[in-house]
């Protein structure tokens, strides 16, 4: 039985790696030899990655996606960690009316926002802007950082703050001193998939941008020609590809465990 | 050191249900006062409301004569332990015990001498520096009481401080909570569900049941004269025994036959419960006064006492079961008849309707 | 005062509330209801001059179109056929992942790169590996095969790079729900007589419908909203294009605002059906609903 399992671990692990391996190799190979179709390099070289580093549209590209990114995952960290807490702790009415309605959001088909964000976007000068981006990416962001955070502030038992309370905390302080250094692990978890979630997006970013002046590395990618600069794209795509895709796995091998909790608690505890 | 009032302290919450209903009690300073009653009595409700954790909706507290309603609780002065403990997982033993005398912004040293001095007084010293996490149950218990001791407060608040302790730790922190109490001379409400503890804990026991006190008076006061058939099965192990009966003139007719009882019963209605400790029960030593017989279903043999059972089946629609607590050295075997006496004027009379004792 | 629902606590909740929910009422609310406003008008970049409302006759354009219909029944047949595979695989990756013992970190590990791949950088990944002489798995192909010059296939490379993308993820909310089957459960079933296929079928399987659905749901409405998979992969060519791919292009391509709302229009309520017949039909519960 232990061996069935191992082969299907084996198995699982080559699923993973194999697609994986196939476009870092592609990345590596040699303008000569990229259409060779073998699944390893038969010529090394590191051209592709030196190419796109000197392509002034993918590094504006990086640029934009770092900074967009950062910028919406922290507001929405701030009101979904004020959301999540109101939830996770208090009585309201309108409670559930507003997790129902971050729920839809969740679930929204983001092209039915495209045509009247584009619209509304090109009207208010918010058209091919960091903020024209950062807004949907918080909003969409937000269901995610208002369950995640508040099924981990379910977990802070609340015998904790009032405890606290009867210690002399206010309010305030009983969050700041108590909760927040418990939170801590959860909200980390939060924020990078928030940032993987602004990261990985690709819908927004090709209809909302029509310059690189707002346009993030994966569309930037899909703007990649055959043109002056690139005879074959597809070894800068492929290394591109790579680039943008590196920090992101790093954080996900590094938090491995918090994201599996993080990915789940929101979906399956509630 | 305080005095606590409870005037007329009621809690009805937002869906209209009332969880405390019209309590006055008055708690004397360095009294130890327990809130004992079946869960969901509102006990801990009514620890709450004096903590400032839960908003008093009418009625007054006060301490010390001044009104503290409207007061948060770090502006009541009072400390409370929580039934998990609740100490802070990413803080030091040292820092929990620290955290209530830093944010009253006392300073550093002062902090630390008064640390060192509760963690000598409850064998603390030795863990200052590990985390909850790497405490026994007891230990952290422990780390509990110190936390609400540092700040000498005027009153403690425990809300059922000993229940995630295992039977034998429990005895043993009991009796140091008792001692501790007694030496700090600090009043003290202390809820607890379970009665063994209300009675060896307590200078007074508050027995509550439904969000209505009960009764209000010293162990001892509470085992000879309970005021209600509640009260009455709630106090003492086993609990007591209630037969139905029928007021005759000649006695009350019961499952286990006919109690004389004088004459009393011109003064009875027609239907009583009468309550019979099992403790009243002998076998062996005494034989006078009233008795019964019946065939013994179960025996438990605790050593310093045995527990006879008794089924009794009146007509086709009555049964009734009896527990008599005998001599250890009774000859009481289970399938066998034994006869059982008492004595029928150490026996309570409750009201079947409204549970008032009549005795 | 903690969960008492008194004044001071509404007051707090409110503020502590209300930048979210202004946010995202900001950005899909105002959105939703101008996308609907624009399906009734007649309203094409190309002819700003000529815009006026037309009631539904955008419903009837697209509806009465067979390009939308070959969109429309291609989402749904990449969701379903994406979605069944996914359950399968990622119950299997699952238990796998459950039950082993030595490397159990790595595999939990490894498993969750898919996860983290920017979609748009895997699915170049794909291209190039289907793409005649350049990609390793087009040269396993019969000579002169271009699959993604095929409709039928072309649809089976999208519902690959879909499947091994969230596979992953599936198999990590299905994982969460079998750690909820109590082990003494199963011990219980094997004193009973259960065999290991009876266990799984009998009391893993049931106890876990609640993680299912909730898994099911949230893969369903993800894949229905497919769009860059099938960007890089065919941008829409031979008849693969999915409902937002055809929207997209309306907009972008064609910046026909009207039919381009239209189609937002009735995506959405598909959407909203699909969540309805979950919740409803099957009982799934809705995320984050507290259990009474």
């Amino acid at each position: 039985m232990k061996l069935r399992w191992g082969f299907i671990d084996v198995l699982v692990v080559l699923y993973a790696l194999i697609p994986v391996l196939w476009i870092v190799s592609l990345s590596f190979k040699d303008p000569s030899t990229i259409t060779d179709g073998s699944l390893l390099p038969t010529k090394w070289t590191l051209n592709n990655y030196t190419g796109i580093f000197r392509n002034d549209d993918f590094i504006r590209g990086l640029i934009n996606s770092i900074g967009i990114g950062l910028i919406a995952t922290f507001v929405a960290m701030v009101f979904g960690t004020m959301a999540a807490y109101a939830i996770a702790r208090l009585t309201f009415p309108g409670k559930r009316l507003l997790i129902g309605f971050s729920l839809l959001i969740a679930m929204f088909p983001q092209i039915s926002l495209v045509t009247p964000l584009f619209q509304i976007e090109r009207t208010l000068g918010l058209f091919n802007t960091w903020p024209g981006l950062i807004l949907p990416y918080i909003t969409f962001a937000l269901p995610l950082t208002i369950y995640t955070l508040s099924a981990f502030f379910k977990e802070i038992p609340t015998e904790l703050e009032r405890a606290a309370t009867m210690d002399g905390a206010t309010p305030f302080q009983a969050f700041w001193k108590v909760i927040v250094p418990l939170a801590v692990p959860g909200m980390v978890t939060t924020a990078i998939l928030a940032f993987i979630f602004c990261w990985n997006d690709f819908l927004f970013a090709i209809s909302l941008t029509s310059s690189s002046a707002a346009r993030t590395a994966p569309a930037t990618i899909s703007f990649f020609t055959g043109s002056s600069q690139f005879e074959d794209p597809t070894g800068s795509i492929a290394a591109a590809a790579v680039v943008i895709t590196i920090p992101i796995v790093i954080f996900v091998l590094f938090f491995q465990r918090r994201i599996v909790a993080g990915l789940t608690s929101g979906a399956v505890k509630g | 050191m305080a005095e606590i009032v409870l005037d007329g302290v009621s809690k009805r919450f937002p869906d209209g249900t009332t969880a405390v209903h019209d309590i006055n009690l008055t708690i004397a300073d360095r009294e130890f006062v327990i809130l004992v009653g079946p869960s969901g009595c509102g006990k801990s409700t009514t620890l709450n409301m004096i903590a400032g954790l839960e908003e008093i909706t009418s009625g007054e507290l006060r301490i010390d004569g001044e009104r503290v309603n409207e007061r948060a609780p770090r502006d009541r002065d009072i400390a409370m332990v929580f039934q998990s403990y609740a100490l802070y997982p990413h803080m030091t033993v040292r820092e929990n015990m620290a955290f209530p005398l830093t944010l009253a912004k006392m300073p550093k040293p002062e902090i630390a001498a008064k640390v060192h001095h509760t963690a000598d007084l409850l064998d603390l010293t030795p863990l200052l520096d590990r985390k909850p996490a790497n405490l026994s149950g007891g230990q952290r218990q422990r780390v509990a009481m110190g936390r609400a001791i540092v700040r000498d407060p005027k009153a403690f608040l425990m809300d059922e401080p000993l229940s995630n302790l295992d039977a034998k730790l429990r005895v043993q922190m009991r009796t140091s909570i008792s001692r501790l109490q007694k030496r700090l001379g600090t009043t003290t409400v202390y809820v607890t569900h379970d009665q063994t503890e209300a009675m060896t804990l307590g200078d007074r026991i508050v027995i509550m049941q439904s969000g209505v006190v009960q009764q209000v008076g010293t162990p001892q006061d509470l085992y000879d004269h309970p005021a209600n058939q509640f009260v009455a099965g709630f106090i003492g192990s086993p609990s007591m025994n209630f037969l139905p009966a029928e007021v005759h003139p000649d006695g009350l007719h019961t499952i286990i036959g006919t109690i004389p009882c004088g004459s009393r019963p011109r003064l009875l209605p027609r239907e009583v419960i009468v309550g019979i400790r099992p403790e009243l029960f002998q076998d062996t030593r005494i034989r006078h006064g009233a008795s019964f017989t019946g065939t013994v279903d179960i025996v438990e043999s605790m050593g310093a006492e045995k527990l006879a059972y008794f089924t009794f089946e009146s007509g086709a629609t009555f049964t009734g079961e009896v527990v008599a607590r005998l001599d250890p050295k009774s000859p009481v075997r289970e399938g066998e008849l034994a006869t059982i006496w008492y004595d029928p004027a150490a026996l309570h009379i409750f009201d079947p309707t409204s549970g008032a004792n009549l005795t | 005062m903690i969960g008492e629902g008194g004044r001071g606590e509404r007051r707090l909740a409110l503020w502590l509330c209300a930048p979210a929910t202004i946010v995202m009422i900001a950005v899909t609310g105002w959105p939703i209801l101008y996308s609907f406003l624009l399906s009734l008008r007649r309203a094409d970049l190309r002819f700003p001059e000529d815009q006026e409302w037309i009631g539904l006759a955008n419903y009837a354009t697209v509806l009465g179109n067979a390009y939308w219909w070959t969109a429309f029944g291609v989402t749904l047949l990449i969701t379903v056929v994406s979605v069944v595979i996914e359950l399968v695989l990622g119950m299997l990756v699952a238990v796998a992942m459950y039950r082993t013992v030595v490397g159990r970190g790595l595999v939990r590990t490894v498993v969750l790169i898919p996860y983290g791949i920017v979609t748009v950088a895997a699915a170049y990944g794909w291209k190039y590996a289907w793409t005649p002489g350049t990609g390793w798995l087009a040269n396993l192909l019969p000579e002169g095969t271009a699959p993604l010059t095929q409709q039928g296939p072309s649809i089976a490379i999208i519902i690959l790079a879909e499947v091994w993308k969230t596979t992953p993820f599936m198999a990590l909310l299905l994982m969460t729900g079998l750690a909820l089957v109590p082990e003494e459960l199963l011990r219980a079933a094997s004193m009973d007589g259960a065999n290991r296929w009876q266990r799984f079928t009998k009391i893993v399987l049931p106890l876990m419908k609640p993680a299912i659905l909730v898994a099911l749901l949230f893969r369903t409405l993800d894949a229905f909203r497919i769009f860059d998979n099938i960007y890089v992969l065919t941008n829409g060519a031979q008849n693969t294009s999915s409902v937002s791919i055809i929207a997209y292009h309306n907009l972008i391509g064609g910046l026909n605002l009207g039919i381009g709302s239209t189609m937002s229009v009735l995506i959405l309520i598909s959407v909203a059906i699909i969540a309805f017949v979950f919740i409803r039909v099957f009982g799934a519960a809705a995320p984050g609903s507290e259990p009474r």
